[in-house]
Parts: C-alpha cells; structure tokens; sequence
C-alpha cells in the first residue's frame, strides 16, 4: 500500500492547495472547449494546460494559479471523452472542479486520474467569479471566504472513494491484480 | 414494473428473477457481472469482450497501462487499435502518437487497423464483425455507443479506463437507468435517421441522457437499415448517454450473421421492464432538421435555418459515411456540380465503403461535382485538419458536434445535417432542403 501510493504519487497525490480563485463557468462544458482537438497530439500535461479554455476564456491559462477552482454548471464535461481535458485542467493548477452535475465520462476521467470534482448546486449559485474559496476534500466542505459562506458537496459511493483512496484508478488496478496473485505486491 | 411490485422482491426474493423484467442493458451487464440481475444505480465490475482505442485516446491509455506493471494485455484478440484521427500523420507530433499505437499493437499482437485497411473506428468495427449483439464493449472514444444498434452494451470511456481494461479485461460501472424511445408512423421523404436523433436531441438536451441508457424502439425504428440505426446510436453521447440501444431483429441478424467473428446473443428487453422514462415521437409529421452553433440540441427544421452563404460542406464522419449515405449524397450530386462557393469535402468511412463507393461509381460523380473526396478517416469532424475551419466561416457537416472551436476557429459555425441536406446545401451554397433541388432548377 505504501509502496503502490508511492508509485503514484507524482501523478495523483492532492499535492496543490484546495484554496484559491473561483473561475465560474456556465453549463455544458464540453470537452472540445476544455481542450480543443487541435492541440491533442501530445499527452503532456503542461503542454495541454497552456490551451486550456482558451476557446471561451482565452486568457484562462495564463491567469489561472496553482490551487485556483473551477466552478461550473450542468453537465460539466460533456462531448468527447479525451482524458487530456481533466489532465489539462490538473496541469493548468486547478485544484478542485465544483459543478452542479459532471458528464459521465468527464466525471470517470476526473476520479481516475486524480483531479478533485465535487458536485455541490448550493455552492455553484452562490460563489461569483473571483471569490477566494478554501475546500476540504475530505470532507466535501466548500467555504466562500470572500462572502464567509459555506457548502456542503455530495459525496461519493463506497466503491469510487475506494478509487480516490488508492490515489486514482491505476493504483487500484495495482492493489486489484496484487490481491489476485497477477502481481507481486 | 411498478415501485410497489420491486419492493414487494426486495427481501431476499432475488432469486427469483423470472418475475422481474429487466432492460436489455440491465441483462447484458448482468451477464457479463456474473450475476442473475442487475439494478439501476448499482455498482458492478463487468467483464468486457472488446477493447478498443484510436490514435488520440490510445497512447495516453499505454502510458497508463505500462503503470500498472502488467506485461501482457488481458486478450490480445479482444483488443482492437484503429488509427482513424490524425492519419495520415498530419504534423511530427501526431506522427510520434501513432507510432506508439502501432508499436504497442504489434508488441502485444493486437487486433490493428492502419490507414488503408481501416477507417473510423465506429465504422470499421460493426462493418468487421468485430463487435456482435450480446457483448458489452468499451472503447475510448465517445462515440464507442455506436454499436449499440447492433445491440450490444457499448461505452465509450477515458484512456485510464482503457488501460485497467487492458490489463483486467474488466470496468467498474454504475448500472444506468434505460430510457425508452418510442417511435411511431412512417418517415416522410428526406426523413432520415439523422432527422430522428437530431429530434430527439432537440427535444430532451444534451443533458437529456445524462447517466443513462438511450432504448430506440417502434415500428419507425425497426424502419430503418442498420446504417440508420448506427447513425442513430451513434449521437446518443449528445443527449449525454452512456449507451444508445437498438433491440435486435431480423435486420440485426441478417447484418450480423454475414460478418460476425464472435459468436452473438440476442438480448431484448424484457416487455414488463422498468424504464425511467419514455418518449413518444411521431416521425410522420417530422421535417429534415438542422442543429445549428454552437450545440447539437439547437435544432431548427431545414425550412427555417437563415439562407447566408456557406463556405464548406463535409459529407463524412462516424455518424454518416456509411454506403447508403453515400448512395444519397451521390444521387444529389449527380450531373450537378458544387456551388462555386463552397468546398465540399466527401470522405467514406471505411476502405470497404470506399472501395464500394468505387464499384458502384459514387466516387466519380463526386468528383465530377468538384467534392474533394479525402481517404477514410475522421477528417475536419474534429478540427485537427483535411479541412479546419477558419474565423467566422460557415459550415454544414453531417458529424455529430458543433461545439464551439470543434472544427477550427472559435468563431466558425457549424450546422449538423443529414447526408441529404449536405449534399443539397453543397450545391446551392447555403443550408438547403433536398427537395428544393428539383424546385429551384438546378439542371442535372
Ligand atoms: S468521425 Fe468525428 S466523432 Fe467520429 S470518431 Fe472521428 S472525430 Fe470522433
């Protein structure tokens, strides 16, 4: 276990700050204007994170900060299912994603790979852009410290915390094929 | 299936499975969870019987895969890699991806589709037999609901997704609740099933689908080729589905059983299952639509879209590239020639469509109505090239996305349309009905 969180740790452990700037976003995101298609012949994170919005806020990436959130509407994540849109939005320092509701497949990406989404509706009609919102991950509390207000998340099913827990899905994959005697532990 | 009659089995009934009717996504899941049912909401691993990943979502996908330490996928034969996106490399970069893709394939004697024996993934595998009514198959690409109207449970999912597949032959999944579709009457001329989904869109939203399953039934249903159905199981992820399933027929079987490499089940929906929800349409009183920038639910019918002028017509993409789109768009064009505006890009969807196009001499009158016609592959749909739109330009394609900045610039406007309002808009340079090309003259 320790060694597997290891493992893993460059790539999915929460290391940013959960506190930061709200971005605020409307609903349906997609994935195409979370990273456009054009810049998905790398895999790089940094890379991908330096186009990040750029099709509705094009001066997102380069003011977004290391711990800033993003604060979206319905369906958050909707239309492809690249995994560069999640790994752009990590790249670019975003450390949590809150929207009333994510795309199914945005919302699989997001847990495993380890960038932090919570859906929590209260906190998306009340936070402004620009606000300073400090999130607790582990418990799923949202404090607007702008505005002194604060929001509880959803949390998650027993069987995704288990995914968070490993530190994302291929750390999972580990621990799963370790129990069954397909990898030394 | 009322509430009440669920809860009646509720404690320790579940053995009697006979009683209770399921969803054809509920029993295939169930299958392949080793279970005797399954529910809405519950979370199952299930094990999957194809694989599949393309140039853009399968390198990320190996990268992760070679994470986890494994050395040997799970089936290589359940594994397909089809290098559909930016092939023919387009740059250095996208060149180095699908090296990695074919190096991988090779590494693990994969199934591999490279250019010139392949096409779109969605396309190529149903047209291959590769994916069969009965399986439950993951592919990363959205548009993997595709082979839902071939009647099998098919996802598309992220790359991570694709690697612990790889390595498992297993995913975890929440069982969807099914929404049923119900189509009635008979489709006026021009109606297609490009017209259907684009209705149907319009009239749920792209969140409409949201985290469940898409059921296509009715006797306008069982109306349409499996062409139709593809297209039609192929926009499910733009109402936001995680599958689009068709039941199987006798249409079903008979593509099936000239093509199928695996042997298939046929798994229909139970007539006292649980749905979330139903909808109705009348398809006889339906017009040829058009969903207009910058989303696929923004629907107008054809007749009402503004008359600007276009600059680009694309006639391809999963959605509509098949023969029998191809068919229609050739029997618009022939004798005819392209609006001078307007550079319309044709591109079948697989070699064997094309090399069928070629028979049948489509790819001729394509040329001869000054289309560009581009080998088999994804092309402009998703603005990485063959095709990008520049600033403010105008667009009619029978892809499945208008999202904004989806086919090149971010101020490009893309209208989603069938094959056959395409081929008419191509040749009078503005978004056009089918019918209107006896009427305004336009001289074969
Ligand atoms: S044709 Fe378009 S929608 Fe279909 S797989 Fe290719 S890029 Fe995706």
């Amino acid at each position: 276990m320790t060694d597997m969180t290891s493992i893993n740790a460059p790539t999915n452990a929460p290391v940013m700050p959960s506190e930061g700037k709200a971005w605020v976003f409307g609903d349906n995101i997609d994935t195409d204007v979370i990273i456009p298609a054009r810049y998905l012949m790398t895999t790089d994170a940094a890379e991908l994170a330096k186009h990040c919005m750029e099709d509705i806020d094009p001066g997102f990436a380069a003011s977004v900060k290391s711990g800033d959130v993003m604060v979206a509407g319905n369906n958050f994540g909707c239309g492809s299912s690249r995994e560069h849109a999640p790994i752009a939005i990590k790249g670019a320092g975003v450390s949590v994603v809150i929207a009333n509701s994510f795309a199914r497949i945005f919302y699989r990406n997001a847990i495993n790979i380890g960038l932090p989404i919570l859906e929590c509706a209260e906190a998306v009609a009340a936070v402004h852009a620009g606000d300073t919102l400090h999130v607790d991950l582990a418990s799923g509390r949202i404090e607007d410290v702008t505005t002194g207000q604060s929001f509880q998340a959803q949390s998650y099913p027993e069987s995704i915390l288990r995914i968070i827990a490993a530190g994302g899905l291929i750390a999972a994959t580990r621990q799963k094929l370790q129990a069954a005697g397909r990898l030394p532990a | 299936m009322t509430w009440g009659r669920r809860n009646a089995f509720r404690r320790g009934f579940n053995r009697q499975p006979a009683h209770m009717g399921s969803t054809m996504a509920e029993k295939m899941l169930a299958r392949h969870a080793g279970k005797s049912r399954v529910e809405a909401g519950e979370m199952i691993d299930v094990r999957v019987d194809i694989v599949m990943a393309n140039d853009i979502t399968g390198p990320l996908a190996i990268k992760e895969f070679r994470k986890i330490g494994i050395d040997r996928v799970f089936d290589p034969k359940k594994v397909i890699f089809v290098s559909s996106h930016f092939t023919p490399a387009k740059d250095i970069q996208s060149a180095q991806q699908a090296t990695i893709l074919r190096k991988f394939a090779r590494e693990q004697e994969t199934v591999y589709f490279e250019i010139g024996r392949g096409g779109i993934e969605h396309v190529v595998l149903p047209e291959q037999g590769l994916v069969v009514p009965g399986q439950v198959v993951v592919g990363g690409d959205s548009h993997t609901c595709t082979y839902g109207a071939l009647g099998c449970y098919a996802t598309g999912v992220g790359s991570t997704d694709v690697a612990a597949a790889l390595a498992t032959g297993e995913i975890w999944m929440r069982v969807p609740p099914t929404i049923k579709f119900v189509y009635h009457g008979e489709r006026p001329p021009w109606v297609s099933a490009k017209d259907m989904i684009l209705q149907t869109i319009g009239r749920i939203g792209v969140e409409g689908g949201r985290g469940a399953v898409m059921e296509f039934t009715g006797e306008a249903v069982g109306g349409l080729s499996m062409e139709g159905r593809l297209t039609m199981a192929n926009m499910a992820i733009e109402a936001g589905a995680d599958a689009g399933l068709f039941p199987v027929d006798e249409k079903t079987l008979a593509y099936v059983q000239e093509r199928a490499k695996w042997p298939y089940e046929v798994v229909n929906s139970d007539s006292d299952a649980k749905y979330m929800q139903v909808y109705e349409f009348d398809v006889s009183t339906m017009e040829p639509m058009v969903a207009c920038p910058y989303d696929p639910a923004n629907i107008k019918p054809v007749s009402q879209v503004d008359k600007d002028p276009l600059d680009q017509v694309f006639i391809g993409s999963c959605t509509n590239n098949r023969i029998e789109d191809l068919r229609i768009v050739a029997d618009l064009l022939r004798g005819r020639t392209i609006h001078p505006d307007i550079r319309c890009i044709i591109i079948p969807g697989s070699v064997d469509v094309e090399r069928q196009a070629l028979r049948e001499g489509l790819l001729e009158v394509f040329q001869q109505a000054e289309a560009v016609i581009a080998p088999p592959g994804c092309g402009p749909c998703l603005g990485g090239y063959m095709g990008v739109l520049g600033p403010g330009e105008r667009a009619v394609s029978t892809s499945n996305r208008n999202f904004r900045g989806r086919m090149g610039h971010r101020d490009a406007e893309v209208y989603l349309a069938s094959p056959a309002v395409a081929a008419a808009s191509a040749l009078l340079g503005r978004v056009a009905s089918p019918a209107e090309i006896a009427r305004e003259g336009v001289t074969a």
